[in-house]
């Protein structure tokens, strides 16, 4: 178990910039999930701390050791890739305990070791074969299961679910909150899974271009977001923006609004603070999704849970509580 | 209507399909393999000789059994294997290692890659002949190196001298041949997931163990590929031999032998026996080696 800290860690490919001065406080058993878009960086940066990758600048530790300048294989790290990246042509029991190998135990002791792993990960059956004879959730159990067994001080995960479809993908998730409680082990998880994000972490760090654009609890980023970005990327379906000009008085100075889908009611004409042409009506089931052109090119979704009851291409009154409503100024910054 | 003789023609038309699309392919190989192969087989059975082989009588296995009495033969056979090893094992060794190198991310590594071919593309005929060249006894450029360097005081007679003209041959079949062993083992090299050794370096195996627990497994189809090819490739080598020694007894491979047969000494019926002996022998090569690829692969399969 350990902290880990990042220290204006930059990181360039001859004069592109990938991480841009990324300060970084990770305390000691934290879950931080790292969200954003494809290509920001995200991968990158759990290289950096996994050492796979040198810094250009800036400086990283771990447990209060100065990483920086210390191989991977020395950091006392395991790492869950997205790919499971097992070995093909060793069985399942020696996939896990490989590592093992060359420490210094003996056959016995590694067995055991390998049997408790996978028992834990309910993989105990499958020791015998190989990893191409085992379904997708079960390949990432056993990598999951190879990164334990060094009983590393910090875990890091690289998309690990994003191969496996929406049942398992949930399954898997609750596994990983529950090994993160059982052993309390410091945990930096890549994703672009918001439920992913907003489930397991106990902070979400969202980036950017190689920068981070905000550090906080799921709830924070969700309430709270500081600037634009951050509101349009939590939440999904993604929060709704129209330029504050539209809507005159009630901007009250800032550039851009945001309303969330979820905030945003059916009301009459002569309540509504927009209204819009209803473009088109989703129905999940549980709930129904609106798509509401409410200036030319400008369309909001909106989260029903009852169906609205009106015809397409009808015009329709959208509301919501004063406090829903986020604003943001000229340079994208959260303004009150 | 019910649905099954329907799928039934369909499939009928597929099989034919199959067919026609095979049938070019088959053709020419009947034509220029099966054929050719077949009158070897007939002839290798009678005492024809070259100067008129209309006019034969049947013998039976007497032209085997023959071969099979000529130290001659057995030389060649000796020749050959020891040929077939040593260039092999030369070739697959150096061109891991070259593999492993030109994998690494080293700068102009294209270049280098496009530059490590070049051996490969040149005619073997012409290579011989370079190299014949530069281990020439009086103005070759290796003598004339080893003399300047003091290392010798007389020229070399490197392809002149019977107890080193083998392992000239093998020399240069191993500078022609390598570059192959080092393209295919490096497509090999280049199937395996970056994240697979990112996983064990983290893991902190080893870099020795890394390449023989992970690294050489997992290259293993690929190794065995080119060493079925090479191997196959040697057992039939004629044209270096030939070329650098002749009829040398010390380089005669079973290739050469059965050349002699059939044009130095005009014997149609024992040349083609030898040359059935020949392919006998590279296919019990060609199944010993896919047996052992098959089995090591039913081995990481099985259990
Ligand atoms: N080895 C590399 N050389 C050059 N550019 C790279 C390299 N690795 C990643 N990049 C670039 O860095 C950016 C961030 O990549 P990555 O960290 O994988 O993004 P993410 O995981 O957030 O999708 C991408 O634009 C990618 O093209
Ligand atoms: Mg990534």
């Amino acid at each position: 178990m350990a902290s880990v800290s990042l220290n204006q860690v930059s990181k360039s490919y001859g004069a592109v910039d990938i991480i841009r001065a990324v300060d970084l406080a990770i305390a000691d058993g934290e879950f931080v999930v790292f969200v954003g878009p494809s290509g920001c960086g995200k991968s990158t940066l759990l290289r950096l701390i996994a050492g796979l990758v040198p810094v250009s600048s800036g400086d990283i530790s771990i447990a209060d050791e100065d990483m920086t300048e210390v191989p991977a294989s020395k950091r006392g790290i395991a790492i869950v890739f997205q790919s499971y990246a097992l070995y093909p042509h060793m069985t399942i029991a020696r996939n896990i305990g490989f590592a093992l190998e060359t420490s210094g135990l003996g056959k016995p002791e590694i067995k055991a070791k390998v049997t408790d792993i996978a028992r834990m990960l309910k993989i105990d059956h499958l020791l015998g074969r190989y990893p191409r004879q085992l379904s997708g959730g079960q390949r990432q159990r056993v990598a999951i299961g190879r990164a334990l067994v060094r009983q590393p001080k910090v875990f890091l995960f690289d998309e690990p679910l994003s191969n496996l479809d929406t049942d398992l993908r949930a399954e898997m998730r609750v596994e990983i909150a529950r090994l993160h409680e059982e052993l309390g082990t410091t945990m930096v998880y890549v994703t672009h899974d918001q439920i992913e994000a907003m489930t397991l972490a106990d902070r979400i760090v969202v980036l950017n271009e190689g920068r981070i654009e905000q550090i906080g609890t799921p709830q924070e980023l969700y309430r709270q977001p500081a600037n634009q970005f951050v509101a349009g990327f939590i939440g999904s379906p993604r929060m709704n923006f129209v330029a504050g000009a539209l809507l005159g008085e009630k901007a009250r100075g800032a550039t851009t609004l945001g309303v969330r889908p979820e905030a945003i009611r059916l009301v009459p004409a002569e309540e509504a603070h927009v209204s819009g042409t209803l473009l088109r009506l989703e129905d999940l089931g549980h709930e129904h999704l609106a798509y509401v052109e409410i200036a030319r090119d400008i369309t909001w979704t909106v989260r029903l849970a009852a169906h609205p009851d009106r015809e397409r291409g009808a015009m329709v009154g959208l509301g919501w509580a004063e406090e829903a409503l986020y604003r943001f100024g000229t340079d994208g910054r959260a303004v009150a | 209507m019910t649905p099954k003789p329907a799928s039934g023609s369909l499939q009928r038309k597929e099989v034919f399909a199959a067919w026609i699309f095979l049938a070019p392919a088959l053709i020419a190989l009947l034509l220029v393999a099966f054929w050719p192969l077949a009158r070897t087989f007939y002839f290798s059975f009678t005492n024809a000789t070259l100067d008129d082989p209309s006019i034969y009588d049947f013998i039976g296995w007497l032209n085997f059994t023959e071969i099979a009495r000529d130290a001659q033969w057995w030389r060649a056979v000796g020749n050959t294997v020891l040929f077939t090893i040593v260039s092999v094992v030369l070739e697959t060794l150096l061109g891991l290692g070259i593999a492993l190198l030109l994998n690494q991310a080293l700068p102009g590594r294209g270049a280098l890659r496009a530059a490590i071919l070049i051996p490969w593309s040149i005619p073997v005929v012409v290579s011989a002949k370079i190299w014949e060249w530069m281990l020439h006894d009086q103005f070759g450029i290796i003598n004339n190196l080893l003399i300047g360097l003091g290392l010798v005081e007389h020229g070399i007679a490197w392809t002149a001298t019977p107890s080193l003209v083998l392992g000239v041959v093998i020399f240069i079949d191993v500078w022609i041949t390598t570059p192959f062993m080092v393209l295919l083992i490096l497509a090999g090299l280049q199937t395996i997931p970056e994240e697979i050794h990112e996983a064990a370096l983290v893991d902190g195996v080893p870099s020795w163990k890394r390449f023989w627990s992970i690294t050489l497994p997992m290259l293993r189809p690929a190794i065995g590929v080119a060493v079925l090819f090479r191997a196959l490739d040697a057992m039939r080598m004629f044209d270096l031999s030939y070329i650098l020694a002749g009829n040398n007894e010390r380089t005669m491979t079973i290739s050469i032998y059965a050349r002699n047969q059939l044009i130095s000494f005009q014997e149609t019926g024992l040349g083609s026996a030898a040359s059935t002996w020949v392919f006998f022998v590279i296919a019990l090569v060609a199944v010993l080696i896919i047996g052992a690829l098959r089995l090591d692969r039913s081995t990481t399969a099985g259990r």
